[in-house]
């Protein structure tokens, strides 16, 4: 089918959905250890839809994410240590300890970034997709935005104008509705009273598809065609990919609203087994084994490393122009 | 007198508020079902029913709007906009639209509805989760602002501020919300617009709000041990503000040190600095003092942030500068 991963490209995705959700293990342990400061937003169960999204695109295609964004940050080619490092605040992560786990940006690698300001990425996204309209029409390129945000986030007014200005101005950007049915706590029907939220694109004359987001073929699939169409120059599209999460709003949710049979339900359909069942005629399964094993090791390594590692000092980092210290 | 967590001083005020009174409604995100993200509003859908305790979606501009208007027209919302970071999103609808109308349609119309949010940083919660953004609304015309540091005045401020027929923005602060202190029992009011000695002393006054107080008072405790008497004046309320309290306790000690964990640059401590030098430079024997947070964006990694943020220490070191 168009837009299917090759075996290779699948081998390197489920390598970073193992990774990604060993990294949120371990942040989670980390976190009862008294290790991270504030609370840490776990992606268990959405794996496949940040790694899947995100396989397609380069260095100069420009992402925006959520307070939930290990699987993007990763999809996008972040390395595990300056991320494990940035969420253990130490002066050799990816924003030397001021951003912490929800904000974290890599220029070079295209993420930009983090954002915890529920729907921010979104106009962010679409004012990316301006520049690198202008760029590409000067140079011939095929840069695109992409921006995966939330449920909850959708529901927010700057979404609305984001996506019209966007289908308006036919903007190469392609907007990832990270559906895991909730809002913080809030289940979506209590957020919106339509369930498919991609109904909205019609609104905006904007392409739109509804994925299995537990299915990290079918999410290369649908966003690759989005990333193709965009990078012709026919502008926007909207998937909407369902999802679950399987673990708390964060590390501070006291629980009480997921469903037990909803969790059961959508534990059978862990993305990792399902993308390492794909493999299981074209890949024997020690190297399955292996690749998984590999992941892991990675994120141990860059776990112990980032232990190590000093944390920042005030004066080093002593800010310039145009920040200031108090009543200087 | 009862021992309450300052959350539950709120929750109480909450309560007897919508038990007086039907007209009286909450909103907020993940306020109902789960009874909010600091717990503030537990119980209340189960007791008041979701007409009147609404799970909202994350629409802080609308929703702030909405209280707005459905104040105007008959009843009084409680909304909570779960971070002071968020603030922004409301400005317009506070600034072009709450603060307006009582003044430009000659008192046609009444506002009654209180914003509540929470701020303040020391928890690692990063840049968009931490900030204290009382300057943001207490330049504002047209709207009371009030910051509890005791679960008290929490109680007190809030049902007054429920029953207040302005617009109220009540900023609480998380790390306060599991403090505990006596709380009156029945009907406890406290009026908007009146400071509170939090500690009497002779030598220099400390003015703080919020969980500053708590700060300023553990600082007043190093300063004594020094032989310094420091007196602490927790406003409680930051517009409109009690001029009066500050002034004739600056009448006694002839210091002053101003304390607000907002930014420095156009804070709040500004407009407690320019006060006091309009309404008690007389009586000034040394500058005013400023504490308050870097212009920094607040970082995640702590020694970062415990750098940026004021503390005890950095209290106690301006008093001791303004005493020198
Ligand atoms: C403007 C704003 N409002 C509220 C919040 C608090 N908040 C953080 S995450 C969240 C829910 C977001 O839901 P969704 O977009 O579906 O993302 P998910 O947590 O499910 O990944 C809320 C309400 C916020 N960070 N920003
Ligand atoms: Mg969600």
């Amino acid at each position: 089918m168009k837009n299917s991963p090759t075996v290779d490209e699948q081998l390197d995705m489920l390598g970073r959905m193992v990774a990604v959700r060993h990294l949120e293990e371990r942040l989670g342990e980390l976190h009862k250890a008294g290790k991270t400061r504030g609370p840490i937003h776990r992606c268990d169960g959405q794996e496949a839809v940040g790694i899947g999204a995100t396989a397609m695109l380069d260095d100069e295609d420009l992402l925006t994410s959520t307070h939930r964004g290990h699987a993007h940050y990763v999809g996008k080619g972040v390395g595990l240590h300056p991320i494990v490092a940035e969420i253990l605040g130490r002066a050799t992560g990816a924003c030397a300890g001021r951003a912490g786990h929800m904000l974290i940006a890599d220029v070079k690698k295209g993420l930009l970034g983090g954002n915890a300001i529920v729907g921010g990425g979104i106009p962010a996204a679409t004012g990316f997709a301006v520049s690198l309209q202008m760029k590409n029409r000067a140079d011939g390129g095929q840069r695109v935005a992409m921006c995966i945000f939330g449920d909850g986030a959708a529901q927010t007014g700057i979404c609305h104008e984001s996506m019209n200005i966007a289908a308006l101005w036919k903007l190469p950007v392609i907007f990832v509705l990270e559906h895991n049915q909730y809002g913080l706590t809030a289940h979506h029907s209590t957020q919106s009273s339509v369930p498919d939220l991609s109904v909205r694109a019609a609104g905006y004359g904007m392409p739109s598809e509804i994925v299995d987001g537990n299915d990290v073929i079918a999410v290369h699939r649908a966003v690759g065609a989005a990333v193709e169409r965009a990078r012709r120059g026919e502008g926007p599209s909207l998937i909407e990919a369902k999802t679950y999460r399987m673990v708390g709003f964060s590390t501070s949710d006291v629980g009480g609203y997921q469903k037990d049979e909803d969790l059961a339900t959508w534990r059978e359909r862990d993305p990792i087994v399902l993308a390492r069942a794909m493999l299981a005629d074209a890949v024997p399964a020690e190297r399955l084994d292996a690749v998984m094993a590999a992941a892991r090791a990675e994120v141990d390594a860059a776990v112990e490393q980032a232990l190590g590692d000093p944390l920042p000092v005030f004066a080093e980092h002593a800010p310039s122009a145009p920040y200031t210290v108090a009543g200087a | 007198m009862a021992m309450m967590r300052y959350a539950e001083a709120l929750r109480s005020a909450l309560r007897e508020e919508m038990q007086r009174d039907p007209s009286v409604w909450l909103m907020g995100e993940d306020i109902a079902v789960y009874g909010g993200v600091f717990k503030v509003s537990k119980d209340l859908m189960a007791e008041f029913g979701p007409e009147r305790v609404r799970d909202t979606p994350i629409s802080e501009q609308t929703l702030t709007a909405m209280a707005v208007t459905a104040a105007m027209s008959g009843t009084r919302p409680v909304l909570e906009i779960m971070y002071a970071d968020f603030l922004p999103l409301s400005v317009d609808a506070l600034m072009n639209q709450a603060s307006i109308y009582n003044y430009i349609w000659n008192g046609q119309v009444t506002m009654p509805f209180v914003l509540r949010t929470q701020g303040g940083g020391g928890a690692g919660a990063g840049a968009q989760h931490s900030k204290s953004l009382d300057a943001l609304v207490a330049h504002i015309p047209g709207l009371k602002v009030v910051a509890p540091a005791t679960a008290a005045d929490a109680k007190g401020l809030l049902k007054a501020a429920i029953r207040d027929d302005h617009p109220v923005i009540f900023l609480e602060h998380k790390l306060l919300y599991n403090t505990r202190d006596e709380v009156p029992d029945g009907d406890h009011l406290v009026e908007i617009g009146k400071a509170r000695i939090a500690r009497v002393g002779s030598d220099v006054s400390i003015i703080a709000s919020s969980k500053m107080v708590v700060d300023a008072l553990k600082a007043a405790d190093e300063l004594a041990k020094e032989g310094i008497s420091a007196e602490v004046i927790d406003l409680r309320t930051l517009r409109p503000l009690d001029r009066e309290t500050i002034k004739a306790s600056i009448a006694r000690t002839h210091h002053a040190v101003v304390v607000n964990e907002g930014w420095c640059f156009c804070g709040y401590a500004a407009e407690l600095s320019a006060t006091i030098m309009e309404s008690c430079f007389d009586d000034l024997d040394a500058p005013v003092e400023r504490v308050a947070t870097h212009d920094i964006p607040i970082p995640y990694s702590e020694p970062l942030e415990s750098t940026v943020l004021p503390d005890a220490n950095k209290i106690a070191a301006a008093a001791r500068r303004a005493l020198a």
